[in-house]
């Protein structure tokens, strides 16, 4: 199969000189039938379900309604300490430092090593999810179209960021760099392209993983007023 | 009612979002084939999808199967044995189901380029499919996660002759080797049943039942039906009326083509006697601004089923702004959200704890309240499904792709 970025040359950063074309995205999700109930399941399934899968289950909270900011959003962390009760295990799922990776297959050993390092502690009981409380394994297609927003320089970007919908923020800042195996972020990407080294490596180096999608909106628009943008 | 209406409601946002998208599947044909053209959540749902969809440019053709009473038993005892409940299912009804099929096959042309068939009596259509025409999808509205083997093994090489299956949450799918989308259920927020109201015409509703408005409503929206558990809900409100003075309200359809429906009731009736604070009111068909009005004038709405495929019931009370207390259970657990939108309980004395607990804190239930509304808002309305149906539409085009890149709109 053809990495997803070969066939997604139109979105995102274009080239040196082009300007940034704001993209957006849609998405549905899709079942894979596939269902743990209790950790061993878990390793066995996470060998073979799709990345796809594995990038939904650590990402997809993000663009989710939260009432209290959520302190995890990996939904494997979540379900070892909620269903199983495993709340070592939980925390260091949680632990996992998502910005580590450019790939998900990197990711995916790193949970999977996590999880078996847990059940290979002496004592470790296996537990059964109760009914109705087991994992059940998802992923999500993707739709990707432009919104029509272009920046034509970094003044025009900064200008434009505010109107940029949550979703498309997540397009460009989370998604892009792990799932289509880019090395940064779209926005690091391209400033950097445009001569902003400083500040590209200033916005690569936040954590989105423990922030929500409007308040890296916000550090964003901090970072460019510091540079003189905005 | 037109897209344009929802824009209040839903958000402009939303609605925008929809034409956006519809412009990649104009001028499709969708074809929605199920059972009933009344009566029941799929033809309650399609009555509304369909000319939204139209409206957007799909061309969207509704089509009913038709069978006999013996065929409809067959299908109402797949029902059940899909829903994991024992029914014994004989070789002659899977005959009449096969029979029945043969007939609707002659008689209901296939006229989509997506054909969508919705549950399980329709679904042996797929026989009509030829080579690379249109694309079919069983679209299955029921809770299939613990099937009775006979009924599942029998419908399952018909469903994996499909492209695609949708079901409602994560724990119905089934190990299919054709994919699988998650579309969850909504509520239409135009509706006779959940639609704004006056206070008069709530006021109304509760002086024609001899319900006091002056003090709080417990209130719980179901047929009478074991798996939803009324007896528990009439345990729990005698302990709660021991700290708070309050009322509590079972109101459903009728029952009488459902021996089973008379016999709750009954029972009902018999624990509710000699308690003028509990209304059992069996309401008849056509009942849903009188529903509407009973939600909307309760202080808190129960849904303490014991299994439960969806229960959309809970949406059409959290979008009053009502906390509720549901079991943890089935799709409750999707929309209850245990402290932020309601409490998830495992028993009467958990919900007569919450109830006691919410009739004692006003604040909480007006948050729960607002809460409740931004999360159906969110995600259970009518105009996220019609978003939903045009991307399945679109992923059947892009089989096997994880990311679809769309390019620029046609029109663009």
């Amino acid at each position: 199969m053809a990495a997803p970025a070969q066939r997604l040359q139109a979105s995102g950063p274009q080239a040196h000189t082009e300007p940034f074309l704001f993209y957006t995205e849609r998405r549905l999700v899709e079942l894979t039938g596939l269902r743990a109930r209790s950790l061993a399941e878990l390793v066995a399934i996470l060998r073979q379900v799709p990345g796809s899968s594995i990038f939904y289950h650590t990402h997809h909270l993000f663009l989710s309604h939260h009432f209290e900011k959520p302190v995890v959003y990996n939904e494997f962390a979540l379900w070892a300490g909620e269903a199983l009760q495993e709340q070592v295990l939980a925390e260091k799922l949680a632990a996992i430092d998502l910005r580590e990776f450019t790939s998900i297959r990197q990711l995916r050993q790193a949970i999977l090593a996590v999880v078996e390092q847990h059940l290979r502690r002496p004592g470790v009981e296996q537990r059964a999810a109760p009914p109705g409380d087991e994992f059940h394994f998802c992923k999500s297609k993707s739709f990707v179209m432009p919104t029509g927003m272009v920046a034509h320089d970094v003044r025009e970007f900064f200008a434009l960021l505010p109107q940029v919908t949550n979703i498309s923020f997540y397009f460009h800042f989370l998604e892009a760099r792990l799932r289509l195996e880019r090395p940064t972020n779209d926005f690091s990407q391209w400033l950097s392209w445009r001569g902003e080294t400083a500040l590209a490596a200033a916005i690569d180096a936040l954590d989105p993983y423990t922030r929500t999608l409007d308040e890296l909106k916000a550090d964003l628009l901090a970072l460019g007023r510091r540079h003189g943008y905005g | 009612m037109q897209l344009e209406d929802y824009a209040e409601v839903a958000g402009r946002d939303v609605i925008e979002e929809l034409r956006v998208l519809a412009e990649y599947v104009k001028g499709r044909r969708l074809q929605n084939i199920n059972s009933t053209p009344v009566g029941g959540g799929v033809a309650e749902i399609l009555t509304r999808l369909v000319p939204l969809l139209r409206e957007l440019g799909i061309e969207t053709t509704w089509d009913v199967i038709k069978g006999d009473e013996t065929f409809f038993n067959v299908t109402k005892a797949f029902h059940n044995a899909l829903h994991g409940v024992p029914e014994e299912i004989t070789e002659e009804m899977l005959e009449c189901y096969r029979q029945t099929t043969e007939q609707n096959l002659r008689e209901v042309p296939i006229t989509g380029d997506v054909v969508f068939i919705h549950d399980p009596q329709p679904a042996g259509l797929i026989a009509a499919r030829n080579g690379a025409g249109a694309r079919w999808v069983w679209r299955c509205h029921i809770d299939v996660s613990s099937p009775e083997p006979r009924v599942w093994e029998f419908l399952r090489p018909l469903v994996e002759r499909y492209d695609a299956a949708i079901f409602s949450m994560p724990g119905f799918a089934q190990k299919l080797p054709v994919p699988q989308f998650m579309v969850a259920p909504s509520i239409d927020p135009l509706s006779a049943k959940n639609r704004e109201l006056e206070p008069r015409q709530v006021s109304a509703v509760f002086e024609k039942y001899h319900i006091d408005p002056g003090r709080p409503v417990l209130t719980q929206i179901s047929r009478f039906d074991r798996l939803k558990d009324p007896l528990g809900v009439i345990a729990a409100y005698r302990m709660v009326k021991r700290r708070h003075d309050c009322q509590l309200v079972l109101a459903g359809g009728g029952a009488s083509d459902d021996p089973e429906g008379e016999q709750v009731l009954r029972e009902v009736q018999e624990a509710a006697a000699g308690d003028p604070d509990i209304h059992v009111l069996l309401l008849p068909p056509f009942s849903d601004l009188e529903i509407n009005a009973l939600v909307r004038g309760s202080t808190i709405v129960l849904q303490k089923s014991i299994k439960e495929g969806f229960g959309l019931t809970v949406s059409e009370a959290l979008w009053k702004k009502k906390p509720v207390i549901g079991g943890a259970v089935g799709g409750i657990r999707l929309q209850v959200i245990h402290g932020v939108t309601g409490f998830l309980v495992h028993s009467p004395e958990g919900a007569a704890m919450r109830a006691a607990q919410l009739l004692a804190d006003s604040e909480l239930r007006r948050r729960m309240g607002e809460n409740g509304y931004l999360h159906v808002k969110q995600n259970f309305l009518l105009t996220r499904h019609v978003k939903d149906y045009m991307l399945v539409m679109l992923a059947l085009e892009h089989p096997g792709e994880d990311i679809v890149s769309l390019g620029a709109p046609p029109w663009s």
